[in-house]
């Protein structure tokens, strides 16, 4: 669990997971196309995001592409939301995202 | 063969052959997976069914039972909304062992353009496989939300 934190400690980490919740299933190329990082710096990244589970690859030929892989926040959240708190916390959610859009 | 469009990835500290049997357990899947038993005799082609409290839920066909390394079968939502209106999808599931646990994969593709199950099935699989992990490691099962939405309502209907 402590990797998991610490690959979501950093902002480019988190907008590397954004554009994967965006389009699932990328290549490290695709990825570096919209982003101002060097190829390096995201290829660095998603090690340590797959390292942490966060990220999923797989090898369809000679592409590696890449996939969220929501598991490990599952467990977090499992891990300290309550049976009952859940649909409260939705409640509280969907108003803060409808008194926000308005 | 088209691109993957889930992919969802857990660590269990298991052995392949106990995540299998689990997986394809009717007792051990109702208990995981929140009530939904699964029926087959995983041969090639016959039928996968999946029950909750006598009613289906999904069904498929067997594609590959390679025990302990992969399960594949297609998947047909019979439950609401779906109704088993949407032509099944196909799931992979890939056991792995990685030193003292087993690496679990879940490739989920085929779904037809604009497909409705899709949605239900992103919020669906990281709870089954929290589920089924914390079974195999500590014989304790999670709960699902649309279990929450039954409790209450029951518990509304006994107070009226």
């Amino acid at each position: 669990m402590d990797e998991v934190f610490r690959a979501l400690a950093d902002g480019s980490r988190r907008e590397l997971l954004d554009r994967l919740r965006a389009e699932n299933g990328q290549t490290l190329g695709e990825l570096c196309t919209r982003l101002a990082m060097t190829r390096q710096a995201v290829s660095k990244h998603l090690a340590i995001l797959e390292e942490a589970n966060l990220v999923a690859t797989v090898w369809r030929g000679r592409e590696k592409l890449h996939y969220l892989n929501p598991v490990p926040i599952h467990e977090i959240a499992e891990r300290w939301i309550g049976k009952f708190e859940r649909s409260r916390l939705q409640a509280l959610s969907d108003m803060k995202k409808a008194s926000e859009t308005e | 063969m088209s691109k993957p469009v889930f992919v969802y990835v857990t660590y269990i500290a298991s052995t392949p052959e106990k995540v299998f049997k689990a997986l394809t357990d009717t007792d051990a899947t109702a208990k995981f997976w929140f009530g939904n038993a699964v029926t087959s005799d995983w041969k090639v082609g016959s039928p996968v069914k999946f029950h909750r409290e006598g009613k289906l839920i999904v069904s498929g066909k067997v594609l590959e039972h390679d025990a302990p390394r992969r399960l594949s079968y297609t998947f047909q939502s019979h439950h609401e909304p779906h109704n088993g209106t949407e032509k099944p999808s196909r799931v992979v599931i890939d056991l792995e062992q990685q030193r003292d646990q087993v690496k679990l994969t879940v490739t989920h593709d085929d779904f037809t353009p604009d497909s409705k199950v899709f949605a239900s099935i992103s919020n669906g699989w990281p709870l089954v496989l929290s589920s089924l992990k914390s079974y195999l490691e500590t014989n304790r099962v999670l709960y699902a939300p649309w279990y929450e939405e039954q409790v209450k309502r029951e518990a509304e209907k006994a107070a009226s």
